[in-house]
């Protein structure tokens, strides 16, 4: 449906009684689908919010980024919307945290890896 | 150990084909599979988000949902942090797998690391079922009062989520949010914002509370209007716009409907809409929020000035992101403001014409609103020439619009009439049938228009594109008016005089019979209208025939039994012709508009194009029978209006309109008739009446032969022999058959029915018959049933004792004038709970000055007896110095207790 639009039309669309609404960047397409009654500007802007937040993270993100830490992207999903809301408004804060919780994530690798390394080790 | 995430990634994507793709993928399903049955904790997160992958892809996933279940509970943060995105992407709530969590997350919810917290939270938050919610509210809630904002932010939306699944729950949370509401914290503050908009969504209580703490709001919301450059919330020059539109939004809900609070927030609203600049996305995401709120609060005149004209310069913006949204809240204005929306009528007319669907669909419904008696005729135009240019999807939708509107607001029946002829030239095949219909309603109460009307269909016609219901309707108004075309009586001022010459009516007729694109509806329409014209043109009969005599040999069924049918009338019954033949009745528009306001159309519309050929005095039984009936009591009612062509004031109600479908079957007989056919059908199966009595005779059974379905049988004998009281009496009952036959096994006046048939259009014998009085029973008064200037009936009444619901009365009629009366007739309708049976009359010939007494039985069974009275209606039929009279009448004054 989005695909077959052209370049110069709305970026809201209805669908099933529902609005998508949808940002173009490059080749990649973001889409957000809302309710009739929701203020499609802010979602665009939602949208950009987000968008911003990944290029910070992952520096001039592209679309491979995407695919291959698709795991890390949505965890700075989460960080940006729950349950369809907006809970943080300063990208300074969402990369803080997701910078606190790779941290955490380093941490345990290199736990663990010692670990199994004594483990190894030891049963060797 | 299988490959890495990435490499897996990898050579999927490098997969030429898809079935190559989907060979990769089941072998990496495969050994996921092992894996997880292994319950190898080493790899769980490589594993789980190969999992994920696959499904993103669209593949079935559901063996790995249990190992999420294990990741989540394992005691580290990365598993755990996997394990819950693999929870949120492959299951939702209506996996009953999810309850297992349950307890994971309420263990996770009281942990010291935050982040594991706000995991849980966000978990909860997207997925989680009613029954969870339930369970661990009392933790969120208590985390609603956490020192650490950021867990604080998360169990705000999370019990959002919360208050959406169990609204029960409102109570509990409004006190905490309000706490939320001054946080210093933005992203507290917009989950917060956002918890207490939900709120008062869900209940008014919650509402009332918010009040009190608007001004709270309002003092946030001027901070952040005025506030300086701040870096860390500042989107394109703004400061947190999300903020600010969350506020505006919450403000909405609390000043809906309460003008006090409306005035403390006007302020920041104004200074809102005139800081802001419109260049910008966030600015004008703003500025829309703003406009809606404004038009949503009582709010002060000059404040919704200010609104209206933001949205106008909305519309003129060259950005169609803009544009749209302007359109789209226009629509709610308009309900408000008509007269601020209608200087920009213009400016949405244009749009309406604009190369984006989005929004030539909001311009469209925007149009739609606008449209008031001044304008229709402007904007109709507009839309109807820009009918012609549009793509097909939109045309449906945009005909149908217009047909509504002009339906609504047409000045006069002129331009109504002209408007949807273009619009049936224009799209015809989108033209739906209910708009077809009222037209033909409209021009058949419109008297003066109707010489007009077929003219101009018939100047259109000409031009003919293979629309068919223009084609159908074309063909209907010149079957009936033809006559009008050829005289061209009833001209209008300023119309151009058209000659048109009998010949010229049938030729046009002939090319749509025989066009290769007229379907056989059309076609059906076609010979129906060359019947009608054989009448009005009688100069044309023979041509008129031998064309109806070629479809004798159709493959429908439909056009050869109307060929055959209308073939034999002309060439046998030409006397009848006349008769059958009249003018439709006046459709009745105001009964026809408020049946279709009570969305019985699809009932109304069969009945009609039942009729449409019907009622003319032809009754196809497969027809009748065919059209399957939903509201049958109302469309009943309708046809009984339609074909009650009487002056009589139709005393029915819908109760009773299903009383004269059963007057038509008065007897058991009638019961098993109306039971097996459904309304309308009742009707004239009931004329049929009669399981099927042979046909009457030749002459008399004229219109039989379309009642009966088969072909003349030129017997003579009434077949079922309670008919004639016994004895089929020489020549059949030329009386109106159809006044003998709806009595089925109802005996009749065999003996009277003599003399000439009845010439009143059969149908009006259908609403009432004259029922005489019997002698009085003991305790049961006699009734005088009927008196007019000449005639006198009246009843007497027996009851037997054991037998309380039967009734046998006793009509005597008598003669009150000077004059002899002969082939007297009398008929009687009951309503559906009573069952009447009519024995012969004495004698058919009634002496002048009562000089004699001619009395007839009538045995009637009241089955709500006790609970319903009766009520009966007469007719009388006689001959009097070689006229015929026809008088009826209705007996109310039946004594109680019958």
């Amino acid at each position: 449906m989005i695909l077959s639009r052209g370049p110069k039309l709305c970026n809201f669309l209805e669908w099933r009684g529902l609005k998508v609404v949808y940002k173009r960047y490059a080749s990649l397409y973001f889409c957000m689908c809302v309710d009739a009654d929701d203020n499609e500007l802010e979602t665009l802007e939602i949208i950009h919010h987000f968008v911003e937040i990944l290029d910070r993270y992952f520096g001039n993100v592209c679309e491979l980024d995407l695919i291959f830490n698709f795991h890390k992207a949505y965890y700075i999903l989460d960080e940006v919307l729950i349950a369809g809301e907006l809970q943080e408004t300063s990208k300074k804060s969402v990369a803080r945290v997701i910078a606190a919780q790779d941290t955490l994530i380093e941490h345990a690798k290199e736990q663990s890896n010692s670990l199994s390394n004594i483990i190894a080790q030891a049963t060797k | 150990m299988g490959t890495r995430l990435r490499d897996m990634i990898r050579s999927i994507r490098a997969c030429k084909t898809a079935a190559e793709e989907r060979g990769v993928v089941a072998k990496e399903c495969a050994i996921l599979r092992n894996a997880f049955k292994e319950s190898d904790p080493d790899y769980r997160h490589r594993n789980v988000a190969k999992l994920m992958f696959i499904h993103m892809l669209g593949y079935p996933t559901h063996f790995g949902q249990m190992e999420c279940i294990k990741s989540i509970a394992a005691p580290s943060f990365p598993e755990k942090r996997i394990g819950y995105l693999g929870l949120m992407l492959l299951l939702d709530e209506r996996q009953e797998v999810l309850m297992l969590v349950t307890n994971s997350m309420k263990n996770d919810l009281g942990h010291t690391n935050q982040f594991i917290v706000g995991l849980a939270l966000c978990a909860l938050g997207n997925i989680c079922t009613a029954e969870m919610a339930r369970d661990l509210a009392p933790e969120v809630e208590k985390l609603l009062h956490s020192t650490n904002s950021y867990v604080r932010k998360k169990a705000a939306l999370c019990s959002v989520r919360i208050v959406r699944k169990v609204p029960d729950l409102v109570e509990n949370l409004m006190v905490p949010a309000t706490g939320l509401l001054t946080d210093k914290h933005h992203g507290v503050l917009v989950a917060g914002v956002k918890l207490c908009t939900e709120l008062c969504q869900t209940s008014e209580v919650a509402i009332e509370h918010f009040r009190k703490h608007v001004n709270t709001m309002v003092r946030v919301l001027k901070n952040l209007v005025i506030s300086g450059y701040a870096p860390e919330y500042d989107v394109s020059g703004i400061t947190d716009p999300f903020l600010q539109i969350r506020l505006l939004r919450l403000l909405r809900l609390l000043g809906n409907g309460d003008a006090d609070i409306s005035d403390t927030m006007s302020d920041v609203l104004a200074q809102v809409a005139t800081n802001i600049e419109g260049n910008k996305n966030a600015g004008n995401a703003i500025l829309y929020e703003c406009v809606q709120t404004i038009m949503a609060i009582e709010a002060i005149a000059g404040l919704r000035v200010l609104a209206i004209n933001i949205l106008g310069r909305f519309l003129a913006n060259r950005d169609n992101n803009i544009r749209y949204v302007a359109l789209n809240t226009l629509v709610k204005v308009v309900s408000i403001d008509t007269q601020a929306v209608q200087r920009h009528r213009t400016t949405v007319v244009e749009c309406v014409k604009d190369s984006d669907i989005s929004i030539r669909r909001r311009a469209l419904e925007l149009v739609c609103a606008l449209v008031n008696e001044t304008n229709v005729k402007v904007l109709t135009k507009e839309l109807v020439d820009y009918l012609k240019v549009t793509d097909p999807d939109f045309k449906g939708d945009l005909t149908a619009r217009i047909a509504g509107l002009v339906q609504k607001f047409a000045p006069n029946k002129q331009w109504y009439i002209d408007q949807i002829i273009l619009l049936m030239v224009e799209a015809g095949k989108y033209v739906t049938s209910d708009v077809t219909r009222s037209l033909v309603v409209v021009i058949s109460n419109a008297n003066a228009l109707q010489g007009y009307t077929v003219r101009t269909l018939y100047r259109v016609f000409q031009a003919w594109d293979g629309q068919e219901s223009f084609a159908q309707v074309a063909l209907w108004c010149i079957g009936e008016y033809g006559d009008l075309l050829v005289s061209s009586e009833n001209k209008l001022e300023g119309e151009e005089p058209l000659t048109v010459t009998e010949s010229d009516i049938v030729e046009i007729v002939e090319n749509a019979l025989k066009d290769s694109r007229a379907s056989s509806a059309t076609v059906a329409f076609a010979l129906t209208a060359l019947l009608k014209l054989s009448i009005r043109l009688p100069n044309s009969a023979d041509r008129i025939k031998a064309l109806i005599l070629e479809h004798k040999g159709s493959l429908v069924l439909e056009l050869q039994q109307r060929a055959i049918e209308f073939g034999s009338i002309l060439t046998k019954h030409n006397d009848l012709k006349g008769a059958l033949v009249e003018r439709m009745p006046v459709l009745d528009e105001a009964r026809y508009y408020a049946n279709n306001a009570m969305g019985i159309d699809g009932q109304q519309t069969t009945d009609i194009e039942a009729l449409e050929p019907h009622a003319n005095g032809h009754v196809r039984q497969p027809n009748a029978i065919e059209k399957p009936t939903a509201a049958a009591a109302a469309a009943a009612a309708n046809l009984i209006d339609l074909l009650s062509f009487t002056d009589e004031p139709t005393t029915l109600s819908n109760s009773s309109g299903n009383a004269l479908l059963d007057l038509l079957g008065g007897g058991p007989m009638g019961d098993a008739n109306s039971a097996s056919s459904p309304g309308g059908g009742d009707m004239f199966l009931d004329l049929l009446s009669s399981d099927g009595p042979a046909p009457l005779a030749t002459t008399a059974a004229v219109p039989l032969e379309g009642l009966l379905d088969v072909e003349p049988i030129a017997n003579t004998s009434l077949g079922n022999s309670s008919l004639n009281g016994g004895t089929p009496k020489g020549p059949p009952a030329i009386v109106d058959p159809i006044a003998n036959i709806s009595f089925g096994n109802l005996s009749l006046n065999g003996g009277t029915a003599k003399g000439p048939p009845a010439v009143v259009d059969p149908f009006a014998d259908l609403t009432s018959t004259a029922m005489p009085a019997p002698a009085s029973a003991p305790g049961l008064p006699s009734i005088i049933a009927m008196q007019t200037n000449g005639l006198k009936i009246s009843f007497d009444f027996t009851k037997a004792v054991d037998a309380p619901k039967a009734t046998v009365i006793k009509a005597s009629y008598s003669n009150l004038s000077s004059n002899i009366y002969t082939d007297f007739v009398l008929q009687a309708a009951v309503p559906k709970f009573m069952q009447l049976q009519l024995e012969p009359a004495t004698s058919g010939i009634l002496s002048a000055n009562s000089s004699n007494l001619v009395t007839q039985v009538i045995k009637l069974t009241n089955n709500m007896h006790g609970q319903k009275a009766l009520v009966m209606k007469l007719r009388v039929s006689y001959k009097v110095n070689g006229n015929n009279v026809l008088e009826q009448g209705q007996v109310n004054n039946f004594p109680a207790g019958l």
